[in-house]
């Protein structure tokens, strides 16, 4: 045990040409949440039933109703084709949220989990890599279910649907990184109803249940500039097999917000721990 | 013990144990607040030391900046020959830290904590594995190895906390009053554990309230009061300095006892160096305790009851700074 030339072992990343990659453990801690999901496995379940009633009570329920809606590249499909991919758009962005807020919250404020790993050659970069990973790899496992009850119900037009995982996963990833970084400046747990009163409307009015052009031409803006619109919109493209450029655009907004929202996290990480 | 300057251990010789820590007017700031005052220390290889103080002394404060987690407001710091800013990943990696607060992962069981750990240290699985054994027996919690952290005693976590931060066999154990808040034998096994480290040639660095922790443990000590050392050697050379070989304690009851404790500064007995009051009692620093008995018995100054003591480091702080360690 005493023999202090045995340390090299330990020998630690020092910058990596990646910043955005911290030292390079960020892999430790996902394993870390593993160890630690494995013993409470209920909450796994929640996440993947959420989307599955929403798309029975919304699109089949509501679509029998509805009949057929204009769809991407004006493409006329079923409500319930229509409302399935923004589902998946949505649980993921919700996973993420709820994965970035809550349980970071806890961990920051009363956990003191960071406090022990930052003791180690671990830097708070290798904490937001680690914990937004987890939530990425959490949001693939819904992600792909959900993926399966669709083509299961004929909702997927194409091959194109299997580019809607890695959709998903950048939505976790855009809405990971800049809610974690929202909760580095949160204080006491009722910051948390401002988060659900910018997720709420975002929900109901990101061309999720209608079409954009339902609304009048104000709204259309509004929704225009929210991410999970974005998200919504490519993921419906991919799922229905009707690509186009404007999928472009939604991929930089959802790039752009994973880098703001990482950079801010790892700043704030590291004034909030390293006091 | 000699000290060693900043540039000494800058350019020392590889064959000679580097100094684990210098420090030269080490400062913190926390706003307006200043928490540790430009403080000077030398802490060689293999070496105890222990920072002594009262509650926001800034122990913590210094302990912070040594383990490369809190930014130093102004002076400098060598920690294992490193720049904390520049190398803090490279320190850390050679570094052991028991905090003051146990932050246990309360998540995982006994064994998942010290795997994890040895990970976030970036050490391969098959070496974890085998050390994990070693240290659950180092820490006498091999029999609760699959238990969940949050079932342990105050005294299992404490040495789970000290267990976890040997995972990489560290050159320097930074122990934030690892003692505090556990019973009497709880102390003395974990003074046991620490004993066996320092056998071993690590070099710790403590903090405590307690004096005869320091005097137990530590090679050398600092003593440290709002922010500032204000004493610093083996825990006998701060005694012999700074207070008499014994003290006798005189108790008057608490009604007389202030007006008792001035009385017998005034009799300005030539054996007496000093005398501290307290509300209870007063602590005489005496060279002779019976003539100092005898003078105050002919001056109808009899004590409702006294006890002469050797003197402990407990003395030599009230002695420096008016006040008690530990109320
Ligand atoms: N993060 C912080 N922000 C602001 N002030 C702080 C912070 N940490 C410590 N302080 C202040 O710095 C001073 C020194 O605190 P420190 O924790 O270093 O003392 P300590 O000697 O460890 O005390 P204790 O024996 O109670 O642990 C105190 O006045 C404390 O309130
Ligand atoms: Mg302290």
């Amino acid at each position: 045990m005493s023999a202090p030339s045995a340390v090299s072992v330990a020998a630690p990343a020092r910058l990596t040409p990646l910043a955005l990659l911290g030292a390079g453990r960020a892999h430790t801690l996902m394993f870390r949440n593993y160890l630690s999901a494995r013993s409470h496995p209920v909450v796994f379940f929640g996440g993947f039933l959420e989307p599955v009633f929403y798309l029975f009570s919304l699109g089949v329920g509501l679509g029998a109703l509805v009949g057929d809606v204009t769809g991407p590249n004006g493409v006329t499909v079923t409500y319930v084709e229509f409302v399935a991919p923004a589902m998946l758009a949505a649980s993921a962005m919700n996973g993420a949220i709820t994965e970035s807020t809550f349980n970071i919250f806890f961990k920051l404020r009363f956990g003191k989990l960071y406090d022990a790993m930052l003791a180690t050659p671990m830097v708070p970069m290798d904490i937001a890599v680690g914990e937004i990973g987890w939530s990425q790899v959490r949001g693939a496992a819904y992600s792909t279910a959900f993926l399966v009850v669709m083509a299961f119900m004929g909702l997927v037009r194409g091959w194109t649907a299997l580019l809607a995982l890695p959709a998903a996963g950048l939505i976790g990833l855009a809405f990971g990184a800049v809610g974690m970084a929202a909760t580095t400046f949160m204080t006491s747990w009722r910051d948390f109803d401002l988060v659900q009163l910018f997720v709420l409307p975002m929900f109901l009015f990101s061309a999720t249940f209608y079409p954009l052009e339902v609304y009048p031409g104000w709204l259309q803006a509004v929704a225009r500039v929210s991410p999970l619109y974005h998200g919504t919109a490519l993921v419906r493209g991919l799922v229905l097999a009707e690509p186009s450029w404007s999928m472009v655009t939604n991929v930089a907004v959802l790039v752009a917000m994973s880098v703001a929202g990482l950079l801010v996290a790892r700043r704030r990480l590291a004034t909030l721990l390293l006091t | 013990m000699s000290t060693t300057s900043a540039t000494d251990a800058a350019t020392a010789d590889p064959a000679v144990p580097m100094a684990a820590v210098v420090a030269r007017g080490l400062t913190k700031h926390f706003g307006d607040l200043v928490a540790v005052d430009g403080i000077d220390i030398d802490v060689a290889a293999g070496e105890t030391f222990a920072f002594l103080g009262a509650n926001g002394a800034g122990k913590t404060s210094a302990m912070r900046m040594i383990a490369t987690v809190s930014p130093v407001t102004a002076g400098d710091l060598r920690v294992l020959g490193m720049d904390p800013t520049a190398d803090g990943p490279a320190i850390r990696s050679r570094l052991g830290v028991v905090p003051q607060e146990d932050n246990l992962d309360l998540e995982l069981t006994v064994r998942e904590n010290l795997l994890v750990y040895g990970l976030y240290h970036g050490l391969p699985r098959p070496l974890i594995r085998a050390r994990i054994d070693e240290l659950l027996a180092f820490a006498q919690l091999t029999d609760k190895a699959d238990n969940e952290v949050e079932s342990l005693s105050g005294g299992m976590k404490r040495r789970l906390t000290i267990a976890r931060a040997l995972v990489n066999e560290p050159d320097l154990v930074l122990l934030d009053e690892p003692t505090t808040g556990l019973d009497p034998q709880a102390r003395h096994v974990l003074w046991d554990r620490l004993h066996e480290l320092r056998s071993r040639g690590v070099t710790l660095l403590l903090t405590t309230h307690y004096m005869d922790e320091a005097e137990q443990l530590a090679d050398r000590l600092v003593i440290m009061d709002h922010g500032r050392i204000i004493a610093e050697g083996s825990p006998r050379e701060l005694i012999e300095r700074h207070v008499t070989r014994e003290v006798l304690e005189v108790r008057f009851g608490s009604g007389r006892q202030p007006a008792a404790t001035d009385a017998l500064l005034a009799l300005g007995l030539p054996e007496v160096d000093a005398v501290e009051g307290l509300a209870e009692r007063a602590i005489v620093h005496t060279r002779d305790a019976q003539a100092t008995l005898d003078a105050l018995d002919r001056h109808d100054l009899r004590p409702r009851g006294h006890l002469t003591r050797r003197a402990t480091l407990e003395d030599v702080f009230l002695r420096l700074t008016g006040r008690q360690l530990v109320d």
